[in-house]
């Protein structure tokens, strides 16, 4: 397929938003039940924001992903009616949904916003709620987003469940080294640790999950050739023509146009930087205790996964190639 | 139940893309709009078309078989284009099974066109619409058109009448019978879309000749002469006459 940036974008972006978002509510739960040191909520709120932005700005990427960017406004809001059949659909219920949710959540940490709600007599039930209600809609997020690509099963490099766990621990790796950086910055030296060894452990995770996939794709069996595509039962069938010899839509949607070599270069670039150099900057930084490390590992693993998602879309072979192997 | 298909005899289909041809003119001339055409007679012209003839070689040489392949959408009985749509702008209509895009609903994602295995959408680059054949449904249902011509433009103007066009769920129709008597076939039945529109294989017609046909052992020439002895008897006949 042919890697669009509005998609790449959107992706990577609100994957890390998402995973920023877990990172600080997984705290805020561990704090009250006093596993992790409690923070004011301005802490909680403020990475919610930079988490906010991330989704704002995955959500401004897709606004190109459309024929018309106006098409936001004028017809976007039909692409919700469909839920019961289109993970896109559900995808552009639950972007907003997580949206709202980041931003109650937002609301009622800075303001301090609360109530008794489970008789508890604890403090932060309202916010440990709205974070709930955002981690579980946010998880739904996830499920679309890669659903939109696992469904479609005759691109057999993405039907597959790895697709999904993927797209679950890169983002969520990615957002836990955010994680990792803002709390540094933030001068929360006692959460650096508990989100950076998280951090390592979903980027470790994500590359065996990662490179699953990688050793799968290698590996596919084809189901349709040019014999199913057009029906002939020869062992030698050769396109002579594809009937034009400007091109069309089909010969610049469904290739990326690069050589064999590029893509290679592509995915050891993504293994690289995705992967073991994050890894390394958040075990110095968690070491010397230096956010700008931290900061610079987020970077790096953000970079890593924009080749990757690139990859991602270039490596899927379309069946529809088939009928477009020569120009004539 | 209805499904308007098409059934393409790649036996007759002679490569000629007058198909091509009548199809753009139709439906770039249509109440949806034009499909877009860059550069027509420059270096690249690039545009939309609903329908394309491809060419494959089939075999090695000096065995070798061209094969002329009309392409278009299949209008699928489970299409996959349709479920996929977030607008419900990719539809597939109950009365008659042809699958349809509402340019006015469509936002441009391009995802039906990815959800199809076999390439058969097409985003208009200048309207940015996703595009498709429509089986001339803004024909086919033209009373001001004459009866007999009421059909897909493709169909019309095939000069082979390669191209039928019919209800594939009428066991009687005409399409329903070139399907079941000459091997009508589906492309990529391995997805499971169940194409409405089926293809008619190439069909050799061969002469079987069996080798004691080629020396005459019953020439009629030696036949003629041969008579059969008479009885020198007397017979009934002698006596009677």
């Amino acid at each position: 397929m042919h890697p669009a940036f509005s998609v790449i974008f959107l992706t990577t972006l609100i994957g890390a938003g998402q995973g920023l978002f877990f990172a600080l509510f997984a705290s805020q739960s561990y704090a009250m039940v006093h596993v992790l040191p409690a923070h004011d909520g301005g802490f909680y709120a403020g990475g919610a924001f930079i988490a906010l932005l991330f989704m704002l700005g995955g959500l401004a990427a897709a606004v190109f992903h459309l024929g018309k960017p106006s098409y936001m406004f004028t017809r976007a809001w039909r692409g919700m009616s469909q839920w019961r059949t289109s993970w896109l659909s559900r995808e552009l219920i639950a972007m907003p949904l997580v949206m709202a949710l980041f931003f109650a959540y937002i609301v009622v940490q800075y303001f301090g916003i609360d109530a008794d709600l489970y008789g508890w007599g604890l403090p932060g039930q309202l916010s440990l709620t709205v974070g709930i209600a955002a981690a579980v809609a946010s998880l739904g997020l996830f499920l679309s987003t890669a659903m939109i690509y696992a469904a479609i099963k005759f691109l057999q490099e993405w039907a597959s469940p790895l697709t999904v766990v993927n797209f679950f621990l890169l983002g969520t790796a990615s957002g836990f080294t955010l994680a990792t950086a803002y709390a540094a910055s933030q001068g929360a030296a006692d959460l650096v640790p508990f989100y950076g060894a998280w951090a390592v452990a979903l980027t470790v995770a994500g590359f065996l999950t990662r490179a699953a996939s990688l050793i799968r794709n290698a590996r596919i069996k084809r189901k349709s050739t040019v014999q199913t595509a057009i029906g002939v039962r020869h062992t030698r069938v050769e396109q002579k023509s594809m009937g034009m010899m400007g091109g069309s839509y089909n010969t610049r949607e469904y290739f990326h146009g690069r050589t064999a070599a590029f893509l290679r270069a592509v995915k050891w670039i993504f293994l690289v930087l995705a992967f073991p150099v994050p890894v390394l900057l958040l075990w110095a930084g968690l070491a010397t205790g230096d956010g700008g490390v931290l900061l610079l590992a987020f970077a790096v693993q953000y970079l890593g996964l924009l080749f990757e998602r690139w990859f991602f879309f270039a490596q899927a072979n379309h069946p529809q190639n088939l009928y477009y192997q020569v120009v004539g | 139940m209805t499904q308007l298909a098409l059934v393409i005899d790649l036996n007759v289909c002679v490569g000629c893309h007058a198909c091509v041809t009548s199809c753009k003119q139709w439906n770039t001339s249509g109440a949806a709009g034009p499909m877009f055409d860059d550069n027509p007679y420059g270096r690249d012209p690039t545009g939309t078309f609903f329908n394309r003839v491809q060419t494959f070689e089939v075999g090695e040489f000096p065995c070798t078989e061209t094969v002329h392949f009309p392409k278009s959408c299949l209008h699928c009985e489970d299409a996959p284009c349709v479920p996929v749509c977030p607008t419900g702008a990719s539809y597939k209509r109950k009365e008659d099974g042809i699958v349809l895009v509402d340019y006015d609903k469509c936002i441009g994602c391009k995802y039906c066109s990815w959800a199809c295995p076999y390439g058969a959408r097409e985003l208009d680059e200048h309207q940015k619409v996703m595009k498709k054949c429509t089986l001339c449904v803004d024909r086919i249902y033209d009373e001001t058109i004459p009866e007999d011509r009421r059909k897909p433009a493709c169909v019309i103007s095939c000069p082979t009448s390669a191209r039928l066009f019919g209800d594939v769920h009428d066991p009687d129709s005409e399409v329903s019978i070139a399907i079941r008597e000459n091997g009508g076939y589906q492309l990529m039945p391995e997805w499971g879309t169940k194409p409405a529109n089926h293809y008619l294989p190439r069909r050799k017609t061969k002469m079987h000749i069996h080798e004691d046909e080629l020396t005459r052992a019953d020439n009629p020439l030696r036949k003629e002469d041969i008579r059969h002895e008479t009885s020198r008897e007397t017979t009934l006949d002698d006596w009677l006459m």
